[in-house]
This record gives structure tokens, C-alpha cells and sequence, in this order.
């Protein structure tokens, strides 16, 4: 499918570098690649500016030396915009969206406990999904992440006594 | 002033079905503030997808939920089959959309049953999951199961409708249709229903918007979203539906919602079966499907379900990811909380409708020396109750089955 897609005009009138970025799988399915450096000012563009303000979904990916992220954002009309941008694993930190979407924040835990990657300023809350008493430094959905390292670095024995 | 007391509900209370632990901090009987903490049941089945081909992924994927099972098998396949190009028969889709649509139903009386007990209307219970049968035999004549249906592979359905069927499926619907008028009755003129639900759990639309409410938690709140009618994807296109929303933002416009519901997809069950087109059942799939990456998204009973599923050339997925709705829309518990009551608690957290599963089929050993039957079982109340309590209930004939 060519690229003549509103969307796509109207984020290339603002951003002319970003237009070449974009693939449009279908009418309801776009795809883009962003450096982080420039996300989170993409992001409130899509908020405000293309009224993009539905937060479906945050997919991490551990690709190869990075560790990327889809945010997959939808419109109340039926789009997704599939925003992917990537950090490298030796800087593994974000920023919060949940300013901006506050949806966000289960799924922004989700990244933290299974791709052990930091998110900025998260709100304090529980820990999720993993339990309490999993051990430090593991982190799942890593390629590299298999069950036997639950072997040598066992789950806490006694988690933190609630009544204490 | 009264002293701030954290009460903590869950990760087991008799008023939560599946584990899910909800610290609410209570300003007297008031709610100030309320902190969830979920994962209890978290099975790394994102992880295990990696390492399994898509054949075997598809089954363990329809495990992720007892209830909306069908909603995630289908949802992850549309994902695969899209990057995989397959084309699927139009038959296969109209019996995707026909079992999507069953579990709809199934889904949203055992809701009504639910949400009946949390405000101590057991009656209503008792009713619901009765007329609950009806569908749940349907689907175990169609597909063999009552859940976990196993009816999608890659590229089609395994099974077929028959003619017999049909008129077994048309025959339920006709029996479900009066009653779910019914319900329809008492959740609209009953005054204590709609007492005990108005105005409790105030959700507004932009705050829906804003945490991600999805499916009828979303459409009770004026967002009238609904995937089957905004991707239009299976058999949906070929249908003439309404999406059913409310202005009240409370748990009473949750449940006209889902009550609106059942009518509709009683409707469009009748009109797929009467438009069943005649084609193949499935297109042959690879096993091994080229590299790409697709979103699907599906209007499972709760909400919009949504996979993720990235291809690599191989057999095996690179990423497999999902969002259930229920975690979009848990996180709206708190904002539905705010200067609520404790007692309105539990049936707050009741009306989105958190996914539990109920796979237990009805064979049960009495005294560790027999086995019964459903039927059996079925007898044994009615004699039961006819002797102990003096109640007939062999009148009563809901069965579909002679």
C-alpha cells in the first residue's frame, strides 16, 4: 500500500524527516520507527495533535543490543499507530508515559519486571506480575532467560511478613 | 475525625473469584484511596509462545482465559494469518463469529449471575446460571467442549455446523431471547437493582478514555466503541448490529449494557446461521510463516482484546505479546472508587467483570462410592427439593436436549 494516509500527511507537515519512517500496513494499521531521543515531544504531538489518545498496549522486544518498545496508541476510529523506538541495553532506562496516558502504568511495570529495563518516573506501587519473592536480576522475557537460572538464583524463601 | 484504616481485599476473599488483591484505605466508611496489586496467576505463557511452533502456541494461548478463550485463540490467529497471508473461507469466519458470539452470551449471563450475588440478590443468580446451561450444552454439542472450545486452527475452523444444529442453535436462541427479556424487566423496573447500582462506581467518559476503559465497562460510560464494529473483522461485516452504550457511567449502565448485549448477539447469531455461506472449512497454512509483524484486535465479552505477534521465518514466534481487557480496565477501579462506600466495593470491582475460570464439568463422586451424571445430578436436586421442601420443579423444561 503507498503511503497516502492522513495521518501520515499530517505527521509529515510536522515532522517532513519522519514521513520516511512510516509504512502503512492497512488503513487501520500504521507503523513507525522513532530514535527515543525524539519520542516523548512525537508523543504529545499525537495526543494533541492527531487526537491519537487511546493507549492500547506496550510491547518490549529484546533486540539483539537493544531493547525496543512498541506503543501500540489507538484513535476513537478504529486506528493504531505502532510507534517503535529503541534503547541499547548498556543505557537501559525510559521515561513514564503515564503523564500523558495514565493507562500506562501496569504495562510500564510489566516492561521493569520481565526485561528488567528502568522506567523514570513511575508512580510508587506494587511490583507486577511477578511475585514478591522472585529473585533479583532475572528478567524473563530476555532472549538469553532460561528456567535453570532459577536453579543457582532460587526464589526468596520467606517474603516480608504483612502482619510484621 | 475519623481514623484512616487500610482494609486489605484479596489476594483471597469470598467476594473476589479469581486472586487479586485490592488495599483500600478507608476515611471512615468512605474510600480515600485504593492500591491493586495483580499477577497472581501470571504463567509466563508470553515466554513458553517463544519457544513453541504456532500450532501448539494456538492451544496454549486459549488457556490464558476459562472464559473468553475462543476470543484469544481467535484474536492471536488473525495476527498470524494476517502476516502469513492466508486467506481464511468465509464459512470459517461466520462459525468463528457464531462461537464468538455464544461465548458473548455465556460470558455475560454468568456476569448478571455474578454481580446478582455481590448485592445479595441470589435469585436472580440462581436463574442466570440456570439459563446459562442452555448455552454452555449448545456449545458442547457444537464443539465437543464447554470450554476451551479448540474450534479456530491456522487458516479456518475444524468444525462444522450441521443442519441438525442449526435448528438445535436457532431453538436455544428463541428460549434465551424470552428469558434475557426477562432480566431485561427486572434490571429495568425492579427498584432495589436499580437503586443499589445508580450512581455507584461513577466512571466519566473522559476518565474512560483517559485509563483505558474498554468493551462495556467503556460503552457504559458513552464511548461507543466497539472492535466488531470498528475492524469489522471475522463475520461481522455481514451483519446488522447495534452497539449497545449508556449515559449513566455507573454499575446500573454496566449492566442494561450488557443486557443490551445478549439481545443483539442473540440477533446476530440467527442472521449468520441463516447466511451460512458454502465454502471450505480452511485454506491449508504453512508451518513455517515468513517474517512480519501484525496487531490484531478482537471484541472479546469483556473488552477489546489485543495481540501482538511478530514473525521471524521460523516456525516459532520471535514475540508473542497480549493485553486481556480486564487490565485495561482494572485500573478504572480506583477512579470508579473515589469517595465511594466500602460496601460498594466488591461489586464496583464485579462490574468490569474480572476474568475467572470456570472449567469444571459436572461429574461429581457421592460418598467416594458413585459417579453421577449431570443428569443424574440434575434428578437428584429435583427429587431433593420435592422431597425436603415440597418444590416441583419438573415443570420446568429449559433443555434444548429431550
Amino acid at each position: 500500500m503507498e503511503n497516502n494516509h492522513p495521518i501520515v500527511e499530517r505527521i509529515a507537515a510536522k515532522y517532513p524527516e519522519l514521513a520516511g519512517n512510516i509504512k502503512v500496513q492497512s488503513q487501520n494499521r500504521l507503523w513507525m520507527k522513532i530514535p527515543y531521543s525524539d519520542f516523548r515531544k512525537f508523543l504529545e504531538f499525537a495526543v494533541t495533535g492527531l487526537k491519537i489518545n487511546v493507549f492500547c498496549m506496550l510491547t518490549g522486544l529484546d533486540d539483539k543490543e537493544n531493547f525496543s518498545f512498541i506503543y501500540h496508541m489507538a484513535d476513537l476510529n478504529g486506528l493504531i499507530l505502532n510507534i517503535e523506538t529503541s534503547v541499547p541495553k548498556t543505557n537501559a532506562s525510559i521515561v513514564t508515559i503515564t503523564d500523558m496516558y495514565p493507562a500506562a502504568e501496569l504495562q510500564e511495570r510489566e516492561i521493569t519486571d520481565l526485561f528488567g529495563v528502568a522506567i523514570e518516573g513511575l508512580p510508587e506501587g506494587h511490583r507486577y506480575p511477578l511475585p514478591d519473592n522472585w529473585p533479583e536480576g532475572e528478567y524473563p522475557l530476555r532472549k538469553d532467560w532460561t528456567q535453570d537460572r532459577l536453579n543457582k538464583n532460587p526464589l526468596k524463601e520467606k517474603t516480608e511478613d504483612c502482619n510484621a | 475525625m475519623p481514623k484512616k484504616l487500610v482494609i486489605p481485599i484479596g489476594p483471597q476473599h469470598p467476594a473476589l473469584k479469581e486472586p487479586a488483591s485490592f488495599d483500600v484505605t478507608l476515611q471512615g466508611e468512605k474510600v480515600e484511596n485504593i492500591l491493586v496489586k495483580l499477577g497472581y496467576n501470571h504463567r509466563g505463557i508470553e515466554k513458553a509462545c517463544e519457544s513453541k511452533p504456532y500450532l501448539h502456541d494456538l492451544y496454549l494461548i486459549e488457556r490464558v482465559c476459562g472464559i473468553c478463550s475462543h476470543s484469544h485463540a481467535t484474536c492471536f490467529l488473525q495476527a498470524v494469518e494476517e502476516i502469513a497471508g492466508l486467506n481464511v473461507p468465509m464459512r470459517a469466519k461466520y462459525i468463528r463469529s457464531i462461537i464468538g458470539e455464544m461465548e458473548r452470551i455465556h460470558s455475560h449471563l454468568l456476569w448478571l449471575g455474578v454481580a446478582a450475588h455481590e448485592i445479595g440478590f441470589d435469585t436472580l443468580l440462581m436463574y442466570t446460571w440456570r439459563d446459562r446451561e442452555v448455552i454452555m450444552d449448545l456449545l458442547a454439542i457444537l464443539t465437543g467442549n464447554r470450554v476451551n472450545y479448540a474450534v479456530n486452527i491456522l487458516g479456518g475452523v475444524r468444525k462444522d455446523i450441521s443442519d441438525e444444529e442449526k435448528g438445535q442453535i436457532l431453538k436455544a436462541m428463541d428460549i434465551l431471547e424470552e428469558r434475557t427479556k426477562y432480566y431485561a424487566h427486572v434490571a429495568t423496573e425492579e427498584i432495589t437493582i436499580k437503586k443499589r447500582l445508580s450512581k455507584v462506581g461513577y466512571l466519566s467518559p473522559d476518565d474512560a478514555v483517559k485509563m483505558g476503559a474498554v468493551g462495556p465497562t467503556g460503552r457504559a460510560s458513552k464511548i461507543t466503541r466497539d472492535i466488531r464494529a470498528e475492524e469489522k473483522y471475522a463475520a461481522y461485516g455481514e451483519v446488522d448490529f447495534k452497539v449497545i452504550s449508556d449515559d449513566n457511567c455507573d454499575v446500573y449502565g454496566r449492566a442494561l449494557v450488557r443486557v443490551g448485549e445478549l439481545m443483539q448477539s442473540y440477533s446476530i447469531i440467527r442472521q449468520l446461521i441463516k447466511k451460512l455461506p458454502d465454502t471450505p472449512l480452511k485454506v491449508p497454512a504453512p508451518l513455517k510463516i515468513p517474517a512480519g509483524e501484525a496487531v490484531s484486535r478482537y471484541e472479546a465479552p469483556r473488552g477489546e482484546d489485543v495481540h501482538y505477534v511478530r514473525a521471524n521465518g521460523t516456525d516459532k514466534p520471535e514475540r508473542v505479546k497480549l493485553r486481556a481487557p480486564t487490565l485495561a480496565n482494572v485500573q478504572s477501579v480506583a477512579t470508579m472508587l473515589q469517595k465511594g462506600y466500602l460496601a460498594d466495593v466488591t461489586i464496583v470491582i464485579a462490574a468490569i467483570d474480572p476474568c475467572f475460570s470456570c472449567t469444571d464439568r459436572m461429574i461429581v463422586a457421592v460418598n467416594g462410592k458413585s459417579e453421577m451424571t449431570w443428569k443424574q445430578l440434575r434428578q437428584h436436586s429435583i427429587d431433593w427439593y420435592k422431597k425436603n421442601r415440597g418444590v416441583d420443579f419438573t415443570k420446568i423444561k429449559l433443555g434444548i436436549r429431550s
